[in-house]
């Protein structure tokens, strides 16, 4: 037999922090089925969205349900968690994007959108430019390795 | 006053991270806490980054509900289109927008919203040419894109920042 | 056993195994990703739903200890995960 949960909660808590477990994890399994559903790498890197945004939210909001009801007092500190994932998420996922844009494009991939155009007249300037020379060494590169 | 508490809201933000993570309302913790925070807040003045002008708190509370209703929505179609079966006829791309908001704060901002919301994802934005390159997981019609990024996010977030 | 006891177990069972199944294919991309950046992005993934799993413990036991644990992985997970797409795009870590 399963270990039983260690606190006794009244039913009305119960029910909620129930559902709201089940949901947060059902979400973030999903997320991770796409990760192996979808067919390309920009596909995928929408699937874990659901287990970082609701998912990770429906199990915080449920673990500070518990948690309140069992001590008594407000158990606040679920939303540093929160916070801390909301802040952090978007810059890893746009980071990867990123990446994966950059090592595509090096390697003269058409699938992905040529990088902007350079403006007229203005001159290039920092990180943009250097990478855009990289690249376009890069490129040269290949062609010369072909 | 700004010389004494440069950064009131953050100050205030680092306050009630150090009462959670202590888990007190103690007078000790509460003092402990509040100098570290001003401590803190005061040596952020040293590293001088760019100012923040943050306006309307109303705009930004509505835009904070708008963006937890599109989470919840767009978490509801993902997980529809993971989990129906084959393939469909659904297609995905990029669609590259152009901006008018040049605030960096406001800019982040976009940039956290999109991403945090299933089925977008910022992949890229190019400063000279002020555009911003979108991957979508559902692309229907590109134009009706830009004019959710434009007329629902950008143009609150610039109210705020700019 | 009461019937609020029976719920709260079973379920955190439940959500444990949903969390578990959720890890193992994130390990399964990991391990078979095509390319590194589905390999980066899985093992994101697999931290976040570790994570998760560690709060449903925390659930399970009633102590807050594993909150600490998680905010820890959080933390690591975030690092880690930056310090690998910046590697990705230029080959090094520190420029």
């Amino acid at each position: 037999m399963t270990q039983a949960v260690a606190a006794d909660l009244p039913i009305w808590a119960a029910l909620p922090v129930a559902l709201l477990l089940l949901l947060g994890a059902g979400l973030a399994l999903t997320g991770t089925l796409g990760l192996l559903r979808l067919g390309s790498f920009y596909e995928r890197v929408h699937a874990p969205t659901l287990g970082t945004t609701l998912g990770i939210g429906c199990v915080l909001i449920a673990s500070m349900l518990y948690f309140s009801v069992l001590q008594t007092r407000p158990v606040l500190h679920e939303v540093l968690i929160a916070v801390f994932m909301t802040v952090t998420t978007p810059v890893t996922l746009m980071l990867l994007a990123r990446a994966a844009l950059y090592r595509d494009r090096r390697e003269g991939n058409d699938q992905v959108p040529p990088p902007p155009p350079p403006p007229r007249g203005g001159q290039e300037e920092g990180p943009d430019g250097t990478t855009e020379e990289m690249a376009a060494m890069d490129r040269a590169e290949l062609a010369e390795r072909r | 006053m700004r010389r004494v508490l440069p950064h009131p809201l953050l100050t205030a933000c680092l306050l009630v991270m150090w009462l959670l993570l202590n888990q007190s309302l103690t007078a000790g913790s509460v003092i402990l806490g509040g100098v570290l925070a001003l401590g803190a807040s005061r040596a952020l003045v040293r590293l001088e980054p760019p100012r923040a002008r943050f306006r309307r708190p109303g705009v930004a509370l509505q835009l904070a509900f708008i963006v937890l209703r599109d989470i919840i929505r767009s978490n509801i179609a993902v997980a529809r289109i993971i989990l129906r079966p084959g393939r469909g006829d659904r297609r995905s791309g990029f669609v590259r927008i152009p901006l008018d908001m040049r605030d960096p704060y406001g800019l982040a901002v976009l940039a956290c919203i999109i991403t945090a919301t299933p089925g977008t994802i910022w992949v890229e934005y190019d400063s000279a040419s002020r555009s911003l390159l979108l991957h979508i997981l559902d692309l229907i019609d590109e134009d009706a894109w830009a004019r959710i990024i434009k007329g629902r996010y950008e143009s609150r977030l610039m109210e705020i920042f700019e | 056993m009461t019937a609020a006891a029976l719920l709260l177990t079973w379920s955190v069972l439940l959500a444990q195994l949903f969390l578990g199944l959720a890890m193992a294919f994130a390990a399964f991309r990991v391990l078979w990703g095509p390319r590194a950046q589905d390999r980066v992005l899985a093992l994101d993934t697999l931290y976040v739903n570790g994570m998760m799993l560690l709060l449903t413990f925390g659930i399970r036991t009633g102590t807050t200890l594993y909150f600490e644990a998680a905010l820890v992985i959080a933390l690591l997970g975030f690092v880690s995960t930056s310090a690998l797409a910046k590697f990705l795009m230029r080959g090094e870590v520190i420029e």
